[in-house]
């Protein structure tokens, strides 16, 4: 295939590429491989892989729209190989990251200490609409708050890697990580088998495992459910694969009462006793009683057996404090704070529009800078100062100064780019980042692998799924590149 | 297992039963059509009339041609019994049990809908409704094939195959109800000459014409009541749908056959045994479309407890509670 051949990496960091014509030593043989099929293959196989993806259902919701809106999440053939070294460093600095997290998030519930020792303005906690007050004096079985965590990591020009954002309410993702390797590796076996990649397959027994590890002591056979919006929401695919791959019970609210303490299904032979609920439902629906009072989505009264230690939630209410986009800024000092060690993954640099400062810096900057809002997700709320309008740009400023708290600003990075099939016989660069799963049991577990999120449209750095964006199988290789 | 689930798998066997049944009875109609050329349009409203629903149908249409009925029982969106709205009220139940069913039946469910959201497939079936229904009959017995061989038999098997069996039994009811009611509008009129490729069709509306055939030869009314109401092998006959859904009902509360231990197996039951001790004559006797009617309430009764038995058992929960 020529235009593999001849493939440029351009001004930007290339996962497979290092030079032009040069691949990467750990993507060689895949790269070899390519350039080898006869022409049209490569095509065929995208084809298929994506009929296959329709015909499983594999799908997600777009939200706002009308019935018959269910999309294939896109999905580029060409995967995303992330080296032995690099891994390391994503490993192990996750591993820190999330420890630092579940620390604070135990302390800020309780003692307050790094609010007491003035690491973090208590204002910034207290203001955020993630805080759950009701929480606070709580500790969830065995200590755990964040069972599952997905971090965004992107990787700038000079290669090195950066955590874009912490995702620890509902990540969602995972199923495409374990879909996208089962189609890849039907599509290149060969190559995929003398790579030398790690699986990820062991992720739902991990989960499982987490999930019991948080079961009461009371019984052997935990009950354990996954705990869904319903087929309406966006990553509903996902909560019926994981029960699925768990073998547990899909649950919705509706399935779900609360009666002499304890949280039951309701079943064909009456009600049944639950003990752990892997939840995929935001904080603020989980209780009517307790937050939204409009929520139909929730169980009434599961706060308060929660609170009692009858039921455990995965991952634990409250947990979005940890990844409000302000608080996001002082992860570095809370794992100095809690480990007395230094990041091994940098935040990207943030300036914190509450800050007078840094607001004034930001609304100077605007066309230079990507602006979020504190507690959006999904790509919403977003600004991305360099590819935006005037119009667009002072409707932010505006944004910013009616609510400096719920706004931050990051400099755009330039993503690294891998090689993207856009049509015939025809390989561009096109952005992406990486969303690694990290599950919190007895020790912490970094799927080897995660979702690659591509931005297929050119130039685009907007990688989110809502907003024309796909997905690669990431590989990571399981020996040192030579 | 969850209520919601049963329930979801209940109706979604219910559904696929339904659409089969729309889909034949069209095909049946179309081909009658063409020994009748001459009063084609007095044809087609039969078939309206067999679901119960003229009002919505001449709501929104002005005239029963084959094009109006093809349509409406079809693709129509707007009227929840169309073929294309059961279809996909079964695949929203299948995605909410995707973890329960097989994934050959939601992958088939799944495709299934595809095709009928397709824009070619409104020309398709009024350009070639012979092959476009009978494709829509494999569909749903390739379903029911793929519940049979792919699904362990438990409690969710038996929840889909107890709604199948009910629907069938209701539709196979229906079509007797109406179409005994049209070809013989007086009971004096029974031993009558009649007409039996009108005959014919009643039975190949239930799939049953060649069954049929091979037990009676010669084609009576009676006899096509009686086949259709009482026969104990044919599987749309509303005895033998009985039988089945009594079986999945025991099998699903763990109780003895021929015992009632809940609501559903009394009156399941009762239909049952009513069912074993009339035959055709006291039904002629007393009145097919009374009969018939005093059937599908009853049916309806069976239908609801199942539903209080085990689907709703919140609002049970909810006003036991309000009692203590």
């Amino acid at each position: 295939m020529e235009s593999l051949k001849n493939y440029d990496p351009g001004d930007f960091y290339d996962e497979l590429f290092k030079a032009p014509g040069v691949p990467r030593s750990g993507s060689k043989l895949l790269i070899d491989k390519l350039i080898s099929m006869p022409p049209g293959e490569l095509e065929m196989r995208q084809k298929a892989a994506e009929a296959l993806l329709l015909k499983m259902g594999i799908t997600f919701n777009v939200y706002g729209r009308e019935e018959g809106t269910e999309k294939i999440f896109p999905f580029d053939i060409i995967p995303r190989i992330v080296g032995y070294k690099d891994w390391e460093i994503i490993e192990s600095g996750l591993r820190q990251r999330i420890y630092a997290l579940n620390c604070f998030l135990q302390d800020i519930y309780n003692e307050k200490k790094i609010l007491k020792d003035k690491i973090i303005p208590e204002d910034y906690i207290y203001s955020s609409k993630t805080y759950r007050k009701e929480l606070e004096g709580f500790t969830p079985p065995k200590g755990i708050w964040c069972h599952v965590t997905g971090t965004d990591l992107i990787r700038d020009n000079n290669g090195d890697f950066f955590v874009l954002e912490d995702n620890l309410r509902c990540p969602s993702g995972v199923s495409y990580v374990l879909e996208n390797r089962q189609v890849l590796k039907r599509s290149f076996s060969q190559v995929f088998e003398d790579s030398s990649v790690r699986p990820v397959d062991e992720y739902p027994d991990r989960l499982l495992a987490a999930l019991r590890h948080l079961a009461p002591g009371t019984t052997d056979t935990p009950c354990i459910g996954v705990l869904t919006p319903g087929i309406y929401n966006s990553a509903y695919f996902e909560h019926s694969f994981l029960s699925q791959q768990m073998g547990v019970e899909l649950v919705e609210g509706q399935d779900l009462v609360v009666q002499d303490g304890f949280v039951h299904m309701l079943t064909t032979k009456g009600l049944q006793r639950v003990d752990v609920l892997y939840r995929r439902l935001d904080d603020d629906f989980l209780d009517p009683l307790v937050f939204r009072p409009d929520s139909m989505l929730g169980v009434p009264g599961i706060m308060e057996v929660y609170k009692k230690g009858n039921i455990a939630l995965a991952n634990a209410p409250g947990t979005g404090i940890a990844d409000d986009k302000v608080i996001y800024a002082f992860v570095p000092q809370i794992i100095k704070y809690y480990m007395d060690e230094d990041p091994i993954l940098s935040n990207v640099p943030t300036y914190i529009c509450d800050d007078k400062k840094s607001r004034d810096y930001v609304l100077d900057h605007l066309d230079e800078l990507v602006v979020k809002a504190a507690n959006e997700s999904g790509g919403y709320g977003m600004l991305i100062g360099p590819h935006a309008t005037e119009a667009e740009r002072l409707e932010f400023a505006e944004k910013i100064k009616d609510e400096p708290r719920n706004y931050m600003a990051q400099p755009t990075i330039s993503l690294s780019r891998v090689p993207t099939l856009i049509g015939p016989e025809q390989v561009e660069g096109r952005h992406v980042d990486l969303r690694p799963y990290v599950l919190f049991s007895d020790d912490i577990y970094v799927q080897p692998g995660g979702l690659t999120r591509v931005a297929l449209k050119k130039g685009s750095l907007v990688v989110n799924s809502s907003q024309g964006g796909g997905s690669k199988d990431t590989w990571v290789l399981k020996n040192p590149e030579n | 297992m969850l209520s919601r689930v049963a329930n979801s798998i209940y109706w979604m066997c219910r559904y696929i039963e339904r659409a089969e049944n729309v889909a034949r009875f069209i095909s049946v109609n179309t081909n009658l059509l063409l020994d009748m050329p001459s009063e084609e349009n007095k044809h087609w409203e039969p078939l309206i009339m067999v679901t119960g629903d003229q009002a919505h149908f001449e709501e929104k249409n002005s005239d029963y041609t084959g094009e109006s009925v093809v349509r409406y029982l079809t693709f129509e969106r707007e009227y929840p019994n169309s073929i294309i709205s059961c279809v996909a009220a079964a695949r929203e139940n299948a995605r909410s049990v995707r973890e329960i069913i097989s994934a050959k039946m939601w992958e088939h469910l799944n495709n299934f809908y595809l095709e009928l959201m397709n824009p070619r497939a409104l020309p398709f079936a009024l350009n070639e409704p012979d092959r476009f229904f009978e494709m829509i009959q494999m569909r749903c017995a390739l379903f029911t094939g793929l519940i049979e061989s792919t699904m362990s038999h438990g409690e969710a098997y038996n929840f889909g195959f107890m709604g199948m069996m009910t629907e069938r039994a209701d539709k196979t009811s229906r079509i007797l109800d109406v179409k005994y009611f049209m070809l013989l509008p007086k009971a004096s009129m029974v031993n009558t000459a009649i007409d039996s490729v009108q005959w014919m069709a009643v039975l190949k509306s239930a799939s049953a014409f060649q069954m049929f055939r091979r037990q009676h030869h010669r084609i009576t009314p009676r006899l096509v009541a009686d086949f259709l109401i009482f026969d104990d092998d044919f599987p749309r006959s509303i005895k033998h749908c009985l039988h089945r859904a009594d079986d999945c009902l025991h099998r699903i509360t763990g109780a003895p056959a021929g015992t009632a231990t809940c609501q559903p197996e009394k009156l399941l039951g009762r239909l049952k045994a009513n069912m074993e001790y009339d035959d055709i004559e006291e039904v002629l006797e007393h009145g097919m479309h009374e009969y018939l009617d005093d059937f599908q309430t009853k049916l309806n009764a069976v239908d609801n407890a199942i539903g209080t038995t085990f689907f709703n058992i919140k609002q049970i929960q909810e006003s036991s509670s309000q009692q203590q």
